[in-house]
């Protein structure tokens, strides 16, 4: 029953993307639930196969798969994106809640390893950074998560507070790369 | 200029903050004496040369490194993770 009153939850991108500019796409990425899990002394790793069926991610990597992914996050910790935590998890790790901290974008296309070298310190080319590879990094001067989904595909995340200039420099490095084709 | 953290490996320095020399993985104990603490809070060596210094990985991994840089030629031979150099 809508009205007057009703609030509507709007995402961290709301009316900035979807973009295609030149040969990529930009959109927002609904990755469901994130949860930042941080293990404590053992058994985080066994938990979180036995819930969720995926290993504990080693530096640099991701597990699981879409929908269900574990994506390494810093020193000792992973990011659960997709289910909400088993409950058994919480015995073996701290787990916050920071489904609504995180602007989540792919960049998808031809060149989008080509606009990412444009604003990250870190080799992005497909023969250094696979299918699956993430890295804690930064985008412009922003702190990001960035992870290849596919062979031109990438998952990019970013404080909330910051979505707007995520989207910003990232449609700028577009536009300068597509200016020059 | 790249160092070589521990986990993420070769990294941009922009992606560290620099505290600076690490000294504070020599901090005397509670009871030392006077002497021990100015020492530790006031006196350096400032010699040319082979450094170690404490620089976090802040946009990357967030870990606290022991960096070693030479000071004449910022020649970087080693990062250790600061927590397994006070073991
Ligand atoms: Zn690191």
């Amino acid at each position: 029953m809508a009205d007057a009153l009703t609030l509507t939850a709007t995402t961290p991108c709301y009316g900035l993307l979807p973009k295609t500019i030149g040969t990529c796409v930009l959109t927002e990425t609904d990755l469901g639930a994130l949860t930042s899990v941080a293990p404590y002394k053992q058994g985080a790793a066994g938990a979180l196969k036995d819930a969720h069926g995926m290993d504990f991610p080693a530096p640099n990597r991701t597990t699981g798969k879409q929908g269900a992914r574990a994506i390494w996050f810093g020193r000792d910790m992973a990011l659960l994106a997709g289910p909400a935590p088993d409950a058994a998890l919480a015995e073996h790790a701290a787990l916050t809640d920071q489904t609504d901290a995180w602007a989540c974008v792919t960049l998808s296309g031809d060149d989008a390893a080509a606009v990412l070298a444009r604003l990250v310190p870190v080799d992005l080319s497909l023969a250094k950074f696979k299918r699956g590879h993430t890295a804690r990094t930064q985008l412009g001067h922003l702190n990001a998560s960035i992870t290849r989904t596919g062979v031109d595909s990438f998952l990019i995340l970013a404080f909330r507070s910051m979505a707007a200039t995520l989207v910003h420099d990232l449609v700028t490095a577009m536009e300068s790369l597509a200016a020059r084709r | 200029m790249r160092l070589p953290c521990p986990i993420c490996g070769d990294r941009d320095r922009r992606e560290f903050y620099y505290q600076g020399a690490a000294v504070a993985l020599s901090r005397p104990a509670p009871d030392a004496d006077a002497a021990a603490w100015e020492d530790y809070v006031h006196l350096r060596e400032n010699q040319p040369g082979d450094l170690d210094e404490l620089w976090s990985h802040d946009a990357g991994c967030g870990a606290w490194l022991v960096v070693t840089r030479n000071t004449v030629t910022h020649a970087v031979s080693g990062a250790k993770l600061a927590s397994e150099a006070t073991r």
